[in-house]
């Protein structure tokens, strides 16, 4: 059989086992072995992309292979699983950077109109993904302030940075052996792809990283039209398809449009002086331990704090105590909680709560009445009743969960500054809640003690 | 078909296939999809090793060696700690 037939099926075959493995992630019980056939299909496609006959010199594949796979090896190995978001942000910055090398290269002298725009494309999307996910990793990481860096002009200046994008992307189409406008698509897409992350704040991330993942995708898809390969393109459209669905779901987690999201930090929103009636009731770590003693109904739901805290361990441990005390317990987790799309299933998920123990918002909100106690460790915007009560509200709109509900509201808080976004919480001057100050995990391992004690 | 009808034509089917197969997912599996399909998002080593071994030692094979380099981390991590975070995975026992 002719090998380049045996290049076309091997692609083939890696294109069928990526679809099998998605479709195996889609469901808790066979996730691990999907993510196992997807490896398979990457590995297929490599072995059949070595026996590429154009190849002459496999010195530098070498290098690239084992210096790029040990890095991410030893990086996947000693991640912690709080900072799980920012080593996705940066692995996917890595795989957009990858893309822009591969339409470059592509470029060859006597190459078609539809080649150079699908070049222009893939360096384009590719830069974008590159600094982009690299800004994001600075402020998941918080080596950068996770505000939203918002300026005077700033729309114009992007306006200015689109355009010329644009211009260069069209000069570079109609005069390819000029490299001045090449490097000028280059540059304007990376700083493109800065300027697009700077003003979304720390609460909007979930949406960017869903972005950037649907971004990296299309970069390869592109490269894929590039270099005229049919995997490149499969696999880069499943990518970019599954981003754009996550980015979906988070902008309806938070009731915003995409643009909204994207344009508009929450910072900018005036923040009205909304009177707030009651007054904040505070509680001893041993009196919440009475309340929580008779409970036979508890939820726990957490937030971008528990992560923060490393507090997820110690939630598994008073959870365990309490349902030793006979009380049923559940967790209800917002779509949006945490800097990630499902962050806190993640963090959970290692401190052995089993997954069916994990309530989404719309499973738990129904039930909310017949819960004796909530506690919310280190979330704030998700759960803020203003969402629901006051129009005057810029979050008014999007679904939290409605813990003031229940009979009784125990907030975990450091202190009484509002939350990311700044906006006043009526949650802790409800008539049923009570704050229990401090960290979180400090917190956390009282209730424990007393409860075990 | 000429080769960039071909091309879109698969575009366009895969992009669908994509839609129904994510639609689907759990909230609870959002974050290892995520990294799963940023792992496959670095298949762009595929194209970047024919590059990288066109042995003409020109400026293409220079961008094509680093594509691989970046394209293998994001390949090799991003299936290790996708499958790091779905080990956690449990249902309740009993």
């Amino acid at each position: 059989m002719d090998l380049s037939v045996v290049i076309s099926l091997g692609y083939v075959l890696a294109s069928g086992l990526f679809i099998f493995g998605l479709k195996k992630l889609g469901s808790p019980a066979t996730a691990r072995k999907g993510n196992m056939i997807s490896a398979v299909g990457m590995l297929t496609a490599i072995v059949v992309a070595l026996l590429d006959q154009g190849i002459v010199d496999f010195t530098w594949i070498a290098a690239g292979m084992v210096v790029g796979g040990a890095i991410g090896a030893i990086a996947a190995r000693a991640i912690a699983m709080t900072s799980m978001p920012e080593m996705v942000a940066l692995f996917n910055g890595l795989g957009g950077a990858a893309s822009l090398l591969v339409g470059w290269a592509a470029l060859t002298p006597d190459a078609a109109t539809f080649t150079l725009v699908t070049i222009v494309l893939s360096i384009l999307i590719g830069g974008v993904t590159l600094t982009g996910s690299l800004i994001a990793y600075g402020k998941l990481s918080e080596i950068l302030g996770s505000g939203a860096v918002m300026f005077k002009g700033q729309q114009l200046v992007n306006s200015l940075i689109i355009a010329g994008v644009v211009g260069s992307a069209v000069m570079f189409c109609l005069q390819p052996t000029d490299p001045t406008w090449l490097y000028a698509v280059i540059g304007l897409s990376l700083v493109f792809g800065i300027m697009v992350v700077i003003p979304i704040g720390g609460a909007d991330m979930p949406v960017v990283i869903s972005l950037l993942n649907s971004y990296s995708g299309l970069a390869a898809c592109a490269a894929g039209f590039a270099i005229n390969n049919n995997v490149l393109i499969v696999a880069g459209s499943l990518v970019g398809a599954s981003g754009i669905i996550l980015t979906q779901i988070m902008c309806k987690a938070m009731n915003r449009s995409l643009s909204n999201v994207l344009f508009s930090g929450f910072a900018s929103v005036a923040n009205e002086a909304t009177e707030i009636d009651g007054e904040i009731k505070p509680i001893t770590a041993e009196d919440a331990y009475y309340i929580l003693e008779a409970a036979t109904n508890v939820a726990i739901i957490p937030g971008y704090g528990m992560a923060v805290a490393q507090a997820q361990h110690v939630v598994k441990e008073l959870g365990d105590l309490l349902e030793a005390n006979g009380a049923e317990v559940n967790f209800g987790i917002h779509p949006v909680a945490g800097r990630m799309p499902g962050h806190m299933n993640v963090l959970l998920a290692e401190a052995d709560v089993p997954y069916d123990q994990l309530l989404e918002m719309d499973e738990i909100n129904p039930r909310m009445e017949l819960i004796d106690v909530a506690i919310v460790i280190g979330a704030n915007d998700v759960v803020n009743p203003a969402a629901r009560e006051m129009e005057s509200s810029p979050i008014y709109g999007m679904p939290v969960i409605n813990v003031a509900d229940a009979q009784t509201v125990f907030v975990l808080k450091r202190s009484m500054a509002s939350g990311f976004a700044g906006i006043e919480n009526p949650l802790f001057y409800k008539e049923n809640t009570r704050m229990l100050f401090g960290d979180a995990k400090e917190t956390l391992s009282k209730l424990v003690r007393e409860l075990s004690g | 078909m000429n080769g960039a009808e071909y091309l879109l034509f698969i575009l366009m089917l895969a992009v669908f296939l994509g839609f129904e197969l994510i639609n689907k997912v759990p909230a609870t599996l959002h974050t290892p999809l995520m990294s799963g399909a940023n792992a496959i998002s670095g298949i762009t080593v595929v194209g970047a090793i024919a590059i990288a071994g066109n042995g003409n030692q020109d400026l293409a094979q220079w961008l094509g060696a680093g594509a691989v380099a970046l394209a293998s981390i994001n390949v090799v991590g991003g299936y290790m700690v996708t499958d790091r975070m779905l080990s956690f995975f449990k249902k309740k026992e009993g």
